[in-house]
């Protein structure tokens, strides 16, 4: 099948211009599905909350479940004023949004939806990306001095602090399944663990599965995400570099917020959780009868299915963990995050070398098999658990026929 | 007109030239800092713009280019150093008061 | 004349005689951004602001490595220049710009006298590039066409940092194309360089870099602060 630019090669006669014209057409693509992304996850985000804080969230705007809550939140912020502080430094404060939203999107460029599609399939994928996410704080540090407010400075200072230490360990745990693989090219990273589940590298040995999980805290941080969300929490500092910025400035910030959120589980996906591959079949599905085109566009529903779930644990640690203080969040990078890290680089190193292939093998089967299992048996005990819902009469998942649902006079 | 080895010379050059006008104008401390971050970049354009247009240098360019690189991370981090202890000394970052060890 | 790229990577080849819009338009726009930047960065007086133009200039400057081909340095120069070096900058401007020292102004004189020099100084800059003997160097239209996904540029880069001396490729210091047979050209140009390897000048750079480290923390401690000097 050719690719996009050779279509259009043959379609307008000169490389030059069908280069172009693919350009922008796959910006458009990327650009559409960050935004929807972004207006799906902030209503995943309010219902999660609500859920998890034992109340509905949005209910009214849109039917049953709240569906157009979104789409009315933007209305509301396209039509709000839009104020510039008096201390404000015009040019700086303008500019930070922009450039935060450049440095979260320009990663998607590299991202890997499909096998084969992609928008510019580099060598450095990986390398490209993170080196691209770290152009974000230099908008926030905009931002927070831009504001010219003591409280944004200081919200500012402490996140482009946070943001810049936690790429270290980020960095080396992306760094492992890079030597497993032997390429950073994360479309290649993707084709080799194609197969069952076991396949996946999160599997490939013990200190890779842990390396999944010190990369995800890492990309959690990196997103400022809670329980590091220190310097935007409401109750600290007002909302930290953001606290100047109200209507469609504010929502830019919470766009490029979003964005990274994908883009970073986007790298966990394809590096460690077998990317577009669904890990029961032999084969990648584009190769087989489905044909080339019909296969992917499977493949890319199941990369961005993965991307939301992993989306969704993100904001499900939120709303669970209490938050951690400054300088907890800087000892948690510099006294565990890091020598762990580098410790797991050695180890993964080490285990190529030292173990017998057929210790290796079968380590792997059985580690995917054991994370398969206590998946399964955590889900079946939620659903099959037949002590009463905490708040009686609330609809929802815990509506099965088999719970007891105590009779309560429910106010309506 | 396609870009060839001297478009990419003068774009080095000029990227040279303000760096060493910043070095030699600013009175913050910082400001001539950035200046030789400037005349840094200008040198590794003039290395890659080699090393594309004179495939026996590909390497090289590419090479000194990263070298060129974390040197000045280094450098940058030390004179920042130095800055702050000024700083922290004499209550000001303009260079034009440094001059205890003048005479 | 145009080299492969070593590897022998699957290459495009390009007509020799189409002009590439692409190339112009992408190096006009982020050479205008670039040099327009750094510009800005010498006229602005507030420091804050110098940092904003010089982010701006080492983005650019990142853009043209990746227009050159070389992405891997491209990548580095984001993630260490932009993401590590300007970061660390702008803390240092925050941590001393306290009211009086933000806009810091220079004098006329000194703007008149700076304005001659530097035209001066990049004519000369101007002036050696046009004149005297000129390299081999490649026309940009004959350039075989890799694209990033093709171009070995980071695998060679890694074999040669890791000491592969094969690596690099075997050419003279002149530019000048090797003879065909060894009888034939003069004895400057039968002098080919050997193939080196970077493995010595990386170990050097990293025991700089831990040095670094530890001199800047030294030199940065907390220490007490001493009263003003009015």
């Amino acid at each position: 099948m050719p690719t996009v630019t050779e279509f259009f090669a043959g379609l307008f006669g000169n490389r030059t211009i069908a280069y172009m014209v693919t350009g922008i057409i796959v910006g458009t693509i990327l650009v559409a599905f960050v935004a929807l992304s972004a207006i799906f996850f902030i209503w995943l985000e309010r219902k999660v909350a609500g859920r998890i804080q034992d109340r509905l969230g949005p209910t009214r705007v849109g039917g049953k479940f709240g569906w157009l809550q979104t789409v009315a939140d933007g209305l509301k912020l396209l039509a709000k004023e839009d104020t510039i502080p008096g201390n404000a430094d015009h040019f700086l404060f303008r500019a930070g949004p922009y450039i935060a939203f450049c440095g979260s999107f320009l990663a998607f460029m590299a991202l890997p939806f499909g096998n084969g599609w992609v928008a510019q399939n580099m060598n450095i994928a990986v390398f490209y990306m993170l080196a691209v996410m770290s152009t974000e704080i230099f908008g926030i540090i905009l931002a927070g001095y831009g504001s010219g407010s003591k409280w944004s400075l200081f919200g500012g200072m402490r996140e482009a602090a946070q943001m810049v230490s936690y790429e270290v360990p980020m960095a080396i745990c992306v760094l492992i399944p890079v030597i497993v693989a032997g390429t950073m090219n994360l479309n290649e990273i993707g084709n080799k663990q194609t197969g069952g589940f076991w396949n996946w590298y999160a599997f490939h040995d013990p200190f890779t599965f842990c390396a999944f999980w010190t990369y995800f805290t890492c990309a959690t941080a990196s997103c400022k995400r809670a329980p590091f969300d220190l310097a935007e929490a409401e109750s600290e500092l007002v909302a930290g570099f953001h606290t100047e910025y109200s209507g469609l400035r504010w929502s830019f910030f919470f766009m490029a917020e979003y964005a990274s959120m994908f883009a970073v589980s986007g790298i966990a996906i394809l590096l460690f959780l077998g990317g577009w591959n669904v890990g029961i079949f032999p084969k990648d599905l584009s190769e087989t009868f489905l044909g080339s085109i019909f296969g992917n566009v499977i493949n890319v529903l199941v990369f961005i299915v993965k991307g939301w779930l992993l989306v969704f644990v993100m904001m499900w640690v939120r709303w669970t963990l209490p938050r951690l203080r400054i300088d907890q969040v800087m000892m948690t990078c510099l006294k565990y995050l890091l020598p762990m890290s580098c410790a797991l680089l050695v180890l993964v190193s080490l285990w190529q070398i030292v173990m017998p292939p057929a210790v290796i093998l079968y380590l792997k089967y059985f580690m995917a098999v054991i994370s398969f299992l206590a998946v399964v048996l955590v889900g079946l005990r939620m659903f099959l658990t037949k002590e009463p819902p905490p708040m009686a009469g609330m609809p929802g998942v815990w509506n099965m026929p088999w719970v007891k649902r105590p009779t309560v006079a429910r106010k309506s | 007109m396609t870009p060839d080895l001297n478009h990419y010379l003068l774009l080095g050059a000029v990227l040279f030239v303000s760096g060493a006008l910043c070095m030699a104008n600013k009175r913050n401390a910082i400001g001539v800092l950035m200046g030789v971050e400037l005349v840094l970049n200008g040198a590794s354009i003039n290395f890659i713009a080699f090393a594309r247009f004179n495939p026996i240098f590909a390497i090289e360019g590419q090479i000194f280019a990263l070298f060129v690189i974390v040197l000045a991370a280094a450098e940058a981090a030390i004179a920042l150093a130095i800055v702050l202890n000024f700083y922290n000394n004499h209550m000001t970052v303009d260079v034009d008061t440094a001059e205890e060890l003048k005479g | 004349m145009g080299e492969a790229p070593h590897g022998g990577a699957e290459v495009i080849n390009k007509n020799s005689g189409e002009m590439k819009i692409d190339q112009v338009f992408l190096f006009w726009i982020i050479a205008a951004m670039t040099g327009l930047s750094s510009i800005m960065v010498v006229v602005t007086q507030n420091i804050v602001r110098a940092a904003t133009w010089l982010l701006f200039a080492l983005g650019g400057t990142s853009g043209i490595f990746f227009l050159l081909g070389a992405d891997f340095v491209g990548a580095t120069q984001l993630l260490v220049y932009v993401g590590g070096t300007l970061v660390l900058v702008v803390f240092g401007v925050m941590l001393t710009a306290q009211g009086p020292f933000i806009s810091m102004k220079t004098g006329a004189a000194e703007w008149g006298v700076a304005m001659i020099v530097g035209i001066l100084l990049y004519g000369v800059l101007a002036i050696s590039f046009f004149t005297g003997n000129p390299l081999t160097v490649v026309q940009p239209n004959q350039i075989t066409e890799t694209g990033p996904n093709t171009s070995l540029s980071s695998v060679t880069l890694g074999e040669s940092l890791l000491g592969i001396e094969q690596a690099s490729p075997p050419g003279n210091w002149t530019g000048a194309k090797l003879p065909a047979n060894e009888s034939s050209g003069s004895e400057e140009i039968k002098k080919v360089r050997k193939q080196v390897s970077y493995l010595l000048p990386f170990e050097i750079v990293s025991v700089h870099l831990l040095v670094v480290l530890i001199g800047a923390a030294y030199l940065a401690r907390a220490k007490r602060r001493r009263g003003a000097i009015a």
